[in-house]
C-alpha cells in the first residue's frame, strides 16, 4: 500500500468517490494553493470497495461548501497538532458558482460567454437548484 | 437600493395592490400625473422586436411628462457587434433614468439588473417571463370583475410553452378562493411544476380538452394562441384545433358576464365575430397594460 505521511496540520478529504479526486481539486482551486497537496486515487474502502483521497497540508481555512453539492459523502477531517480536531457535516452550499454549466440552451449563458454559471438552491430536501437566470433546474447529487 | 422588475413574485401581493390602486387613480385622474416624470427618460432597449409592449411602454412614460429613447431591434444596437448586456446596460444608465428590456434569451434582463444602477423591467425575456403582461391581466382582471377573488378562471390554449399563463397562475394564487380549468391538447397541458404549485397550496383545478365543455362555469377565459407546429401529428391538430377557437356559439354557453383576455396578437384563435360581444374585453386589456406600466414607471421612480 502506497505510503502518505499523515498531516500535522491540515485538511483530509476522504470518501471521495473513486475518480473524482481531480474534479475536487479543480473546483476547490487547489491548484492556486502553495502547500502540499497529495491526491490519492482507488484507495481500498471497506464502506464503498474504491474511494479517493486529498490530504492538504498547512491550510484549514478552505471555502469547502462546494464539497456538499458535489458528493454528500464525502467526510471532511480537519487536523492540527497530528489530531483531528473537527469532523466537518457537509451541507448544501445556498450558491454554487462556475460548478456547473447551465444546459439551457435559451438561457443568457448560452450567448454570454463570459458570465459566471450561478445555480441557486431552492429545495434543499430534494438538493435542487435552479439557474440563477433562466431557472432551468439542476439537481445535485445525482451525478 | 435600485428595485427591478424581472419576474412578477419579485412584487409582494401588496405592492402588486398598491400598484393596481395606483392604475385605478392614474385612470381615474390622468391630469394629475402628466407631468409627475417630466425630465425622466425610459430607455426601451429591445433586443428583439415587440411593437405592442415597446409602444405600451413608451405611451406609459410620455403621459407620465417623460422622455424615451432606444431602439427597437438588436440589428439597431451595439448587440450585433458583439457587445455584453453588461455592457450595454452600463452606458444606458448614463443616459436614462430607468429601462425596459426585451430579449431573446432567458434571464438577460436579470443580467442586466446585477450590473445596473437604473431599475430594470423585464419586458420578455425569450420564453420565460413578461412581468408586466401579468400586471397588465391583474389589473384588467381587478378593473372589470370588480375583485381579483372567489373567481373561476379559465385559460385556454397553449399552456405548456405560454409565459403569460404560467406567470398568471402564479400570480394569482395569491388571492383566495380562485379555481382554475386549464383547456389544453394533452400534449400542452401545463408543465408539471405549476401544477405542483397548484397541489402544494391546495387550489383547485381541472384539466379539461373541449372549451365548449367547461366554458358556462368560467368567470374569466383567457386565450392563447395554439400553434400548428406544437402538435405531435396533424391528425390531432384537426381533431382538436377547433376546441380552441373562440366562436359565437362557444359564447353562447358561457356566462353573461365572463370575461374574455388574450395577451395578443391575436391569429385566429378568437373568431373576429366575438370581437362586437361586450365580454371581449382584450383591447381593453392593452389599455390597461399602458395604465399598468405608469403606475410601475411611478414606483420604481419612487415619483411620489
Amino acid at each position: 500500500m502506497l505510503n502518505v505521511d499523515s498531516l500535522e496540520k491540515g485538511v483530509v478529504i476522504d470518501h471521495i468517490a473513486a475518480g473524482k479526486s481531480m474534479e475536487i481539486y479543480k473546483f476547490l482551486r487547489l491548484d492556486k494553493l502553495d502547500c502540499s497537496v497529495a491526491i490519492i486515487k482507488n484507495v481500498r474502502s471497506k464502506k464503498s470497495g474504491r474511494k479517493d483521497i486529498i490530504k492538504i497540508e498547512d491550510k484549514i481555512d478552505l471555502d469547502l461548501d462546494v464539497l456538499g453539492f458535489i458528493d454528500p459523502n464525502i467526510t471532511v477531517n480537519i487536523i492540527a497538532g497530528g489530531n483531528i480536531i473537527e469532523k466537518k457535516h457537509l451541507t448544501l452550499p445556498q450558491m454554487v458558482t462556475n460548478v456547473v454549466q447551465c444546459k439551457n440552451p435559451r438561457c443568457v449563458t448560452s450567448a454570454e460567454r463570459s458570465l459566471p454559471h450561478i445555480f441557486k438552491l431552492v429545495d434543499g430536501t430534494k438538493a435542487t437548484y435552479r439557474c440563477i437566470y433562466c431557472e432551468q433546474e439542476y439537481s445535485a447529487n445525482t451525478k | 437600493m435600485v428595485r427591478h422588475l424581472i419576474e412578477p413574485m419579485d412584487l409582494s401581493c401588496e405592492e402588486v395592490d398598491g400598484l393596481l390602486d395606483l392604475a385605478d387613480d392614474i385612470i381615474a385622474r390622468p391630469q394629475a400625473y402628466a407631468h409627475k416624470c417630466d425630465g425622466k427618460k425610459i430607455a426601451t432597449l429591445f433586443f428583439e422586436p415587440s411593437t405592442r409592449t415597446r409602444l405600451s411602454f413608451e405611451a406609459a412614460m410620455l403621459e407620465l411628462g417623460g422622455s424615451v429613447l432606444g431602439f427597437a431591434s438588436a440589428d439597431s444596437s451595439s448587440a450585433t457587434k458583439g457587445e455584453s448586456i453588461a455592457d450595454t446596460i452600463r452606458v444606458v444608465q448614463c443616459y436614462a433614468d430607468i429601462c425596459a428590456m426585451r430579449h431573446p434569451k432567458e434571464g438577460a434582463a436579470k443580467v442586466a439588473s446585477l450590473y445596473s444602477n437604473i431599475p430594470v423591467i423585464n419586458a420578455g425575456d425569450g420564453g420565460h417571463q413578461h412581468p408586466t403582461q401579468t400586471l397588465t391581466d391583474l389589473l384588467t382582471i381587478r378593473r372589470l370583475k370588480g375583485k381579483i377573488e372567489d373567481l373561476t378562471v379559465g385559460l385556454c390554449g397553449d399552456l405548456k410553452f405560454g409565459r403569460t399563463v404560467h406567470s398568471l397562475i402564479k400570480a394569482l394564487t395569491r388571492y383566495p378562493h380562485i379555481r382554475f380549468v386549464l383547456i389544453s391538447p394533452q400534449e400542452l397541458r401545463v408543465p408539471d411544476y405549476i401544477r405542483e404549485i397548484l397541489e402544494k397550496e391546495d387550489i383547485p383545478f381541472v384539466e379539461a380538452e373541449r372549451l365548449e365543455e367547461v366554458i358556462e362555469q368560467l368567470d374569466v377565459l383567457y386565450m392563447t394562441r395554439v400553434q400548428r407546429e406544437r402538435f405531435f401529428n396533424e391528425e390531432d391538430y384537426v381533431r382538436l384545433r377547433d376546441s380552441y377557437i373562440l366562436d359565437m356559439p362557444k359564447m353562447e354557453l358561457a356566462k353573461k358576464d365572463m370575461i374574455v383576455l388574450h395577451p395578443l396578437p391575436r391569429v385566429n384563435e378568437i373568431d373576429t365575430e366575438v370581437d362586437k360581444d361586450p365580454r371581449a374585453c382584450y383591447f381593453k386589456q392593452v389599455l390597461f397594460g399602458k395604465y399598468a406600466r405608469m403606475a410601475l414607471i411611478l414606483k420604481l421612480l419612487e415619483v411620489e
